[in-house]
């Protein structure tokens, strides 16, 4: 499993990087390389040049103001755990990324890699779409922000052009009161989603929910929001009832393949779970 | 290319193709064969060394990626004349049998332990699940990595 | 001097090694001008091979050569068995290189040597392998239909069928007044090692001499059958074993690689190393376990069992592999297990199909037998609403019946039996150690959204496979002892276990003792290896009679130097006393060396209980062990650390078993569980809360350590636990598993499925 022979690039500045990029076919992006190299040692992936960002330091900022969390590419998921300003600022990106990977992958894997990688299963894509997120990038034909509804394609395809580096996220501004819950259910710690759901709303005076967002991770091609899920949560005050109604209503609006580690039908019905104790987590009316 | 980094406490400079993972470099360049390969795609945790302070899976890096950083593996974690205070604990507890995926538990427990001294058993479980061992079941590992906090605590 | 370093837990000395990263597996040595070996795997299940062209692969610089079946004399040797060498198996022996047909996807087609492995790979990319496709055969019922052949010549694709019988199962069921038929699976999986496997062959010209290293479990088998296949005597080849990264059954056997890379560096004249990576594990070492079952037990209304009746087929993969045939032997020997059936009438057949060849796994059968028995245990105990405890109490054979005979398995094996213990004593230890009494109120109890349940049940494991074992002695001018062993290390604490077996029995210091040194055939003159929980019993034996010629050696030596009778000779700690005043110390007697050895035929039963008490989230399938307690009688602890390690680890693997590994096959053959990503090996975080009592309350009449093997236990009831617990938890939704492994989605299905009938209930008054 050695990985098939490439170029390195180790570029001062984001224009060099993006030059680089669009100096070759098949060149491709360095960050964390946690989910890039497995994938070269298997040979499914043979880039013809690899261009490291690693001296980019501009894009390790985590910046927290009015506008809300922006995320530099470069930033790591430890970077995330490390900044105690975003337990208030995003609690549910924070709860997200506690579910990712492992230790040691935490230390080098980033979330511009996570969204540029684009698994459906990952968290990171799944809280970008959630939380209408938007994803800024650099390339051949100068800087745009891409909404994050927009950026995901398929299965690992985005809509960035071969050349387009991502050099942030920006999350929204997070309103104190809000509510919000997230529920994955993997095989084992650490492991992809086989479904998970990240759930927020706004709460109005008389308790009722508004601004309702339920994304679904891992049972589709790209990560969603379950608008018909979300129809059953506004304009009510949260209850198991409720969130049983909204469960049944995302079940209802997904159509997973089956894969060698779950059915389409158990995908389909685990969604569901996940919205409902997603709901009741946000809600404080926690059943399991 | 010609990369440079600091191992073990020395200055290196070795010739790499840029597709050599920092792990083959460690092993088969500079002979420290203590890190291990397991998998070669960042799931088993044997090839856990320091770099800069923080465990990675140096199977997912490359060598040139280790420019200017420092890197530890689990030589520059031992000595000759005795046991570290985490290896003793270890051995005390019987937290290994073939011993394949010890260098990689013991740097990260190391790691671990080094910046969360008082983690608890949930917390050391939740760390050390980042590295597969086939052999002991685990539990007298976290029981050896528990033992050791002492060590590791401001006196 | 008096020693008690047996039975004390004694720290291991080859951590001293390990803890510091200064082990020194196969992969750690780089001899000069290495080359190294990269294998080209079939990519296809099923086909015949038309033509392999390996030109553009030779003008990649950096490669060296490229060898095939074209490059051996002849055809390529085959594989012989190592383990029931029946006739009946030799046509479906495997070739160390695919010649004329590919059967498995993986199967070794090219060796490529090079400067690097990277370039080795790469060079695999360039070789042009034409294959004509057959139809794969996936699974057994295919296998049986028998329209699509893996050995044409052949005519079948059933290797075998083994019998377990005694008494009169037919009549028995006549008999009967209650009898349950069930079907179950097993699904496949694999002892998987953390060090994949790994060859190195240095060719001497000069002295027509061959070393091999990265050998492991059985060395002296391995060099016979090499020696045969490369024509060359014996004393012609070295095997070294280098500190092993796990074994567990499938390292270690006889595997293609093991011909290839040695008639490699033969064949270029350089040392070459090959050195298998986790894509390749995954797909050629040894898979294991999958198995199914037709099968049904006969009790009367009181449940006491009459009988057992079944038929068992065995997923074999493509080639029967040297220890090929021992599962699917021991899933009919052991399905009665510690318990007491006098009818029993067990076929197992063995299939082959197009699939990675399957050999052992710690516990092979066992784990899957066991797991048939127990549910089907469980499943009659309530039919005949009696308390589960109380069957397997009531069934147990009792320690007045000991020794009580295992059936008679046709053809081939000579009669086995229990050899001591009282396993109703272990399991009434298990439940108290395990709080069953207070814990049993909660079985199918929903407490905070899950489901508790619990499971209870007995194993024996069999150890101490002979015929033979071999210890040599041999004395350092510094006064230590060199210890000298037959037996392979493989991870279990050899070096540490026989120190203190040599140091009481030697009488002296441990720290006299310099070293044990293991597995290669340089050390003793004959050894067996590790392998069916046989090294304390056979090697520890065989180091106690090496005690007693080395004592024996001393005292002639010692004799002549002092001019009187051997008799008069006394030996302690460090003197050697003649009489009247005359003494030595053992540096006097440096390089004296003697053998010692253990001959047996009779296997020790290790045996215990498991119980276990687990929660479901029966709307995601999810299973959570709670607790889990074993006990395990071994008949004599040397070291109780490592061999409650031995349970622990074993243990878990189990649970592995039972909830998260599995192999998976598409209809084509094709692998789709290529990564650790995909194939889900326990890790810290998913049992965190296990118990292992191991006792020594009944010693092994068969040999003078009392010992009985006891690596395997821990693994070979887990999976009829879990699924009894499980089965127990979900009682409202009358869920019964009859497939491992139990699946998060295998779970919710049956919950669905029972959800109707849950629905009715509770709606009742």
């Amino acid at each position: 499993m050695k990985l098939p022979a490439f170029e390195y690039a180790c570029p001062a500045t984001l224009e060099e990087a993006v030059a680089l990029l669009a100096s070759r076919d098949e060149a491709r992006v360095l960050a964390g390389g946690q989910s890039l190299v497995p994938m070269m040692a298997f040979r499914v992936a043979s880039p013809s040049l690899l261009v490291d960002l690693r001296k980019l330091s501009d894009l390790r900022r985590i910046t927290i103001d009015n506008s809300g969390v922006r995320l530099g590419a470069m930033v790591r998921w430890r970077d995330i755990e490390d900044d105690a300003r975003l337990v208030s600022a995003h609690p549910l990106l924070e709860a997200a990324v506690s579910h990712v990977a492992h230790y040691q992958i935490r230390n080098r894997g980033t979330v511009g890699g996570s969204i540029a990688h684009a698994d459906p299963a990952a968290e990171m894509p799944g809280i970008a779409v959630t939380c209408d997120a938007e994803i800024a990038v650099v390339g051949a034909a100068g800087s745009r922000v891409i909404r994050a509804d927009d950026f995901f394609i398929a299965p690992l395809v985005t809509a960035l052009a071969t050349e387009e580096v991502v050099t942030e996220i920006r999350l929204p501004a997070w309103p104190p009161q809000r509510r919000w819950g997230f529920r994955e259910f993997s095989r084992r710690r650490g492991d992809f989603a086989m479904a998970a759901a990240a759930v927020f709303y706004d709460v109005d005076d008389t308790g009722r929910a508004y601004n309702a967002h339920i994304g679904a991770i891992g049972v589709g091609d790209r990560p969603v929001r379950l608008t018909a899920a979300e129809a059953e949560v506004t304009g009510k005050v949260v209850d198991v009832a409720v969130s049983e109604r909204a469960g049944a209503a995302a079940s209802e609006a997904v159509n997973p393949h089956d894969d060698i580690h779950a059915s389409g039908a158990y995908r389909k019905s685990l969604i569901g779970t996940m919205v409902e104790r997603a709901l009741q987590s946000a809600a404080g009316v926690r059943v399991i | 290319m010609a990369v440079s980094f600091e191992v073990n406490g020395k200055q290196v400079t070795v010739e790499v193709e840029p597709r050599m993972t920092l792990v083959d470099c460690l092993r088969y360049q500079l002979r420290l064969t203590g890190t291990h390969v397991g998998c070669e795609h960042g799931v088993c945790g044997a090839c856990t060394i320091l770099v800069d302070g923080e465990a990675v899976r140096a199977c997912l890096m490359l060598a040139v990626q280790a420019e200017g950083c420092k890197v530890v593996t689990i030589e520059g974690l031992s000595n000759d004349e005795a046991l570290t205070p985490l290896q003793a604990s270890f051995r005390r507890h019987h937290a290994v049998q073939c011993g394949f995926c010890t260098p990689g538990m013991i740097t990260t427990a190391h790691a671990l332990l080094s910046e969360e001294p008082d983690c608890d058993a949930d917390r050391v479980r939740e760390v050390l699940s980042g590295n597969v061992c086939r052999c002991t079941g685990y539990i007298s590992i976290v029981e050896a990595v528990l033992d050791a906090r002492s060590a590791y605590r401001k006196p | 001097m008096r020693n008690s370093f047996v039975g004390s837990p004694v720290e291991r000395r080859e951590d001293l090694r390990f803890v510091r990263g200064r082990g020194q597996y196969v992969d750690d040595l780089c001899p000069r001008g290495l080359l190294h070996a990269v294998i080209l795997r079939s990519s296809v299940a099923h086909g015949r091979i038309r033509s392999i062209d390996t030109s553009a692969a030779l003008k990649l610089e950096g490669v060296y050569a490229v060898i095939t079946a074209r490059d051996m004399p002849g055809s390529p040797p085959r594989i012989a068995m190592r383990l029931q060498p029946l006739p009946e198996f030799t046509p479906f022996e495997q070739s160390v290189i695919a010649a004329t047909k590919v059967r498995y996807v993986g199967e070794p087609i090219a060796v490529v040597l090079a400067a690097s492995v990277a370039i080795g790979e790469d060079a695999l990319e360039r070789v042009v392998v034409d294959i004509e496709p057959l139809r794969a055969v996936s699974d057994c019922e295919t296998s049986a239909k028998g329209d699509r052949l893996l050995f044409e010549e052949h005519g079948t694709n059933c290797a075998m069928t083994f019998t377990a019988a005694c008494g009169d199962a037919d009549a028995a069921f006549k008999a009967a007044s209650h009898v349950r038929h069930e079907r179950f699976r097993t699904g496949r999986h694999y002892g998987l090692t953390m060090e994949p496997r790994g060859v190195m062959a240095e060719w001497d010209a000069a002295t027509s001499r061959l070393t091999v290293s990265g050998a492991a479990k059985v060395p002296f088998f391995n060099r016979r059958i090499l020696a045969k296949q490369i024509g060359l005597p014996e004393t012609a080849i070295a095997m070294v074993e280098n500190d092993v990264g796990g074994g567990f059954g499938a390292r270690g056997e006889f595997y293609p690689e093991d011909f290839l890379i040695p008639f490699a560096a033969r064949h270029v004249g350089r040392p070459v190393k090959w050195i298998e990576d986790r894509r390749e594990n995954l797909m050629a070492m040894n898979h294991a376990r999958q198995a199914e079952v037709d099968v049904e037990i006969a009790c009367t209304r009181d449940g006491t069992i009459l009988a057992l009746r079944g038929h068992a087929h065995v997923d074999m993969g493509a080639y029967m592999r040297t220890n090929g045939a021992v599962a699917a032997r021991n899933i009919a020997q052991f399905m009665s297990g510690p318990y007491r059936i006098p009818n029993i009438k067990i076929q197992s057949s063995l299939w082959m199909t197009n699939k990675a060849p399957v050999g052992t796994y710690r516990g092979p059968g066992r784990f899957e037998t066991d797991f048939f028995r127990e549910r089907l245990f469980d499943m009659v105990a309530k039919d005949l609403d009696i308390d589960r405890v109380e069957f397997r109490r009531r069934n147990l054979v009792p320690a007045s019946a000991m020794p009580y005979p295992m059936p008679t398995i046709t053809p081939f094996e000579s009669r086995d039996e229990l050899d001591s213990g009282d396993y109703c004593l272990s399991l009434n230890r298990c439940l108290e150690e395990f709080g069953w009494a207070d814990k049993a109120k909660l079985q199918g109890q929903l407490i905070d959204g899950r489901y508790h349940g619990l499971a209870v049940g007995c194993f024996i494991e069999g150890g101490a496979a002979g015929p033979k074992e071999t210890a040599r002695l041999e004395i350092n001018s510094d006064r230590s002892v060199a210890v000298f062993i037959g037996s392979s290390a493989v991870g279990q604490g050899v070096e540490t276990v026989f120190a203190q077996i040599a140091a009481d029995a030697l009488e002296i210091p441990m720290d006299r003792i310099s070293g044990v040194y293991h597995g290669s055939t340089g050390y003793v003159s004959d050894g067996y290896g590790a392998y069916h929980s046989r090294s304390v019993v056979m090697g520890g034996s065989a180091l106690l009679d090496a005690t007693r010629n080395l004592h024996d050696l001393i005292r002639a030596t010692a004799s002549k130097r002092f001019g009187c009778a051997p008799s008069e000779i006394n030996i302690s700690e460090d003197r050697i006393a003649g009489p009247g005043g005359v003494s030595a110390t053992f540096a006097d007697f440096a390089g004296l060396t003697a053998e010692g050895f253990f001959l047996n035929k009779k296997h020790t039963y290790t045996y215990g209980t498991h119980a276990a008490h687990v929660t479901v989230d029966a709307k995601i399938g999810q299973v959570e062990v709670i607790d889990y307690m074993t006990v395990v009688d071994c008949g004599r602890i040397i070291n109780p650390m490592t061999v409650r390690g031995q349970v622990i680890g074993s243990l878990v693997q189990g649970l592995g078993g039972a909830l998260l590994e599995e192999l998976l096959y598409d209809d084509q053959g094709q692998l789709l569980t290529g990564s650790l990503a995909d194939y889900l090996l326990p890790t810290a975080s998913d049992f965190p809360k296990l118990g292992a009592i191991v006792t020594d309350m009944f010693p092994s009449p068969i040999n003078p350590l009392g010992a009985k093997g006891a690596g395997e236990g821990g693994i070979i009831s887990a999976g009829g636990i879990v699924a009894n617990a499980v089965a127990n938890a979900l009682t409202a939704f009358a869920v019964e598993p009859r497939e491992l492994p139990l699946t998060p989605q295998r779970i919710w299905e049956m919950v669905e499925a029972g959800r109707p009938a849950l629905t009715k209930a509770s709606a009742q008054p």
